[in-house]
């Protein structure tokens, strides 16, 4: 049971990724977004399922991270440099909410 | 020359990130997912950002990536050593398969 879950979702992803790289009309750019999406919805996963909340905390914090090299990403193929600073912006922020939660799960509170 | 570098590094970066979010999901602990989940920072989110910088030239987006690379790399493993600790003070187990603990062992060595 557990190895015929396992056995789908890697056919699942490796479907993707494959179908993704050679089949989809669609330019560059957009692939590797893409593949983005895909880390994005793996981390989403981890949010939905952990079994305790630590694991959420770590999912958030990846997801915090993954949005800051979408914001490079956009940066490079739009031509509009302010993404840049979108993406400073969200790693601070992302930062200081990974700190909170991390005191939070100690018992203490958030003013300490 | 200059077209194919950045999206080298583009490309290293978002492999690393799938690599980190694959395991992510696939091990079997909170310290283990955050071990390998750590991984997918520094060379896949700052890989990508030192891609965006060589694509930039020497611009203000391409110093603001610097200046967005070297926040990452001085923030992120504070980040990730404050949650470990959060999640061993909140009492959640090992797996069962670990070989040692030793933040255990000191912390009922200190007190």
């Amino acid at each position: 049971m557990k190895f015929m879950r396992w056995l789908l979702g890697f056919i699942f992803l490796a479907g993707l990724i494959v179908y993704i790289f050679s089949f989809l009309e669609a330019s560059a750019p957009t692939k590797l977004m893409l593949y983005l999406l895909i880390c994005f919805l793996l981390s989403m996963f981890r949010i939905f399922r952990g079994p305790t909340a630590a694991d959420r905390s770590v999912a958030t914090d990846i997801l915090g991270i993954l949005v800051v090299g979408f914001c490079a990403i956009l940066a490079v193929y739009t031509k509009k440099d302010w993404y840049i600073d979108i993406a400073i912006a969200w790693a601070l922020q992302s930062f200081i909410g990974t700190l909170a939660l991390a005191k939070f799960l100690e018992g203490r509170n958030f003013d300490e | 020359m200059s077209e194919a570098l950045p999206l080298f590094f583009i490309i290293l970066g978002i492999t690393f990130d799938l690599f980190g979010c694959i395991g992510l999901l696939r091990l079997p602990d909170v310290y283990n997912r955050l071990q390998a989940s750590t991984k997918c920072v520094t060379l896949g989110t700052c890989s990508i950002l030192f891609g965006v910088c060589i694509k930039f030239g020497l611009s203000a987006a391409g110093i603001k990536s610097i200046l967005c690379i070297v926040f990452l790399l001085l923030t992120s493993p504070v980040a990730a050593h404050a949650l470990a600790r959060g999640a061993h003070l909140h009492g959640i187990k090992l797996w069962e398969k670990s070989v040692c603990n030793k933040y255990e062992e000191d912390r009922n060595a200190l007190s």
